[in-house]
């Protein structure tokens, strides 16, 4: 066991070793001196919510965090939910940098000239305690490090981690690359992102598959608060939330978003790496193309790019989870592929992902004991959350979606054409217009096929 | 509203390392034929210099695409040094 290296005095008084080792740093620079109960790897929402969790119960917390500050590396589209957030920090939406508070979500079906918006707007979003936020990533994560730190984290930006130690098939510490060298910690959670070098070089993934990684990028448009307020009918911290599907994707697997902030605006678009691969489309010129579509064009009229980004979304699901454990070492958030792409869900997985890993990592410092068997009841736990019962309920989905990409594209402008004729009146005997859109929808897809899709679609989601 | 991917990337705050995070094996690269790379990297990192791709690593916002893209696998990849690479101010 690890416990046998430690330096006296630092075991059993966890919160006191935290608290201690913040003022100086020297004692950290000793390698193979410093031992923390916990070490995080990575200051994103995973990584910092099971920070704040460990923090709270009293164990010794390091956060490492390769940025210059947590959240200078962190990208996503934007929507924060509440309730998992308040689970881990109650209240936080009173004081938490959040751009603005979801009151309509919905779906804009994008044709080649048009858009059939499908959303829905509700007062009860509209109160206290709210149900999501738009937030920007470099401010929230910054912000809610610090209230990791107010728990009683070390955080220490700056620092990448190139490997993590391992004693008879146990992690024992990380190495980071910095002069610190070796940290040692009961249990280590990687919260290292999608990329995850860490969980890949200790064999719990193989190299990820194009076809289950989406490649999304993003742009912050500025644009004047009132501007904003008027064309989306918002007023005060209201924002809204549309995902957008179609023709814009270029008949790839993917999906674009416009999401309103206070004062900017957050329009992405992101497609599995395998079609980009495949097609040869430069992910910035789709983005600019979007831009260009008729019903996003005025709504971002007069706006100047303040930011650009780039990221990876796993897209995998349950198809393609690594091993989330090993003795002494638990995978959280995006590392672990935690993301219902269905649903655009991932920042809460995220964060109840990290909570429940400082759960078993609390258990384990109670019983010391952080073997395999041990590490095993985060299994269980993710077993018995959303997380795990999500994935698994929408695994075909993907595959369903990837096996027949084109419905991305026919349905949205079928249903373009036939709400076109529809509103266009021009004489013609309703008799006669109906007949003329189901040879439209047949010229599109034959109804066998709509059938099909229908019943697979069923399936894929029983 | 248009920008090209110079002005994107020019909205953007880097502090770049002195040597590259990014390290292609060039024998891989000569034999690739489509090198989807230089079109899929968001932030147009690669180009190819007719007998060699061309690295601007310091343009990189390491997202990982061209590491898990690559279908030859031939970038050596990982993440620049501590405080170095790309700096988002929004994110």
């Amino acid at each position: 066991m690890a416990t046998q290296t430690l330096p006296a005095g630092t075991q059993g008084a966890p919160a006191q070793t935290a608290a201690q080792d913040k003022a100086p740093a020297a004692s950290r620079r000793e390698p193979g001196k410093t031992r923390f109960d916990v070490i995080v790897v990575g200051a994103g929402p995973a990584g910092v919510s099971a920070a704040i969790t460990a923090a709270k119960a009293g164990l010794s917390v390091l956060i490492l965090e390769r940025g210059d500050y947590p959240g200078s590396k962190n990208v996503m589209g934007g929507v924060l939910y509440r309730q998992p957030t308040d689970v881990i920090l109650p209240g936080f939406w009173r004081e938490a940098p959040l751009e603005r508070h979801l009151v309509e979500q919905g779906y804009w079906l994008m044709s080649e000239r048009g858009a059939t918006k499908f959303s829905y707007r509700g007062e009860d979003w509209d109160a206290e305690p709210y149900n999501a936020f738009t937030v920007l990533r470099a401010r929230f994560d910054r912000w809610y490090a610090q209230q990791a730190e107010k728990a009683g984290a070390i955080l220490v930006p700056e620092t990448t981690v190139d490997e993590v130690l391992v004693r008879d098939g146990q992690a024992v510490g990380v190495r980071v690359g910095r002069d610190q060298g070796e940290i040692y910690a009961n249990v280590v959670i990687l919260a290292d992102g999608v990329n995850s070098l860490l969980a890949k070089s200790l064999g719990l993934h193989q190299e990820w598959e194009p076809h289950t990684i989406a490649l999304a990028v993003k742009e912050i448009i500025a644009l004047p608060r009132e501007k904003i307020e008027s064309r989306f009918q918002i007023e005060g911290d209201q924002g809204v939330a549309y995902e957008l599907l179609g023709s814009i994707s270029k008949g790839m697997v993917g999906i674009g978003f416009l999401y309103t902030n206070k004062d900017t605006i957050s329009i992405g678009m992101g497609c599995m790496l395998s079609d980009f691969a495949r097609t040869g489309i430069k992910p910035y010129e789709l983005l600019d193309q979007l831009k260009q579509h008729p019903a996003i064009k005025p709504v971002l009229a007069g706006g100047e790019t303040r930011e650009y980004m780039a990221h990876l979304i796993p897209e995998g699901g349950y198809n393609s989870l690594p091993k989330l454990y090993m003795g002494g070492l638990l995978v959280v958030g995006d590392a672990a592929q935690f993301v219902n792409a269905l649903t655009r869900e991932g920042s809460n997985m995220a964060m109840i992902s990290g909570h429940l890993a400082a759960m078993t990592a609390i258990r384990a410092h109670q019983r010391g004991d952080f073997s395999a068997a041990s590490m095993a009841y985060y299994r269980d736990l993710l077993e018995n959350s959303f997380i795990l019962q999500d994935l698994r309920r929408f695994r075909k989905i993907m595959p369903f979606v990837e096996s027949r990409h084109e419905l991305i594209t026919v349905y949205p402008e079928l249903l373009a054409e036939l709400l076109q004729d529809f509103y266009t009146v021009d004489s013609v005997p309703k008799t006669q217009l109906f007949r003329r859109m189901m040879r439209k929808i047949r010229a599109r897809r034959r109804w066998t096929s709509v059938l099909g899709d229908l019943w697979k679609g069923l399936r894929a989601l029983s | 509203m248009s920008t090209s991917i110079e002005d994107k990337l020019y909205t953007l705050t880097f502090k770049p390392d002195k040597e590259s995070h990014l390290v292609p094996n060039q024998d891989l690269c000569r034999q690739c034929a489509d090198k989807p790379c230089l079109n899929f990297c968001p932030a147009h990192v690669y180009s190819w210099e007719g007998d060699h791709l061309a690295v601007a690593f310091e343009g990189c916002v390491e997202c990982g695409a061209c590491r898990i893209g690559c279908p030859y696998h031939s970038i050596a990849w990982r993440y620049p040094r501590g405080g170095f690479g790309v700096m988002y101010k929004f994110g």
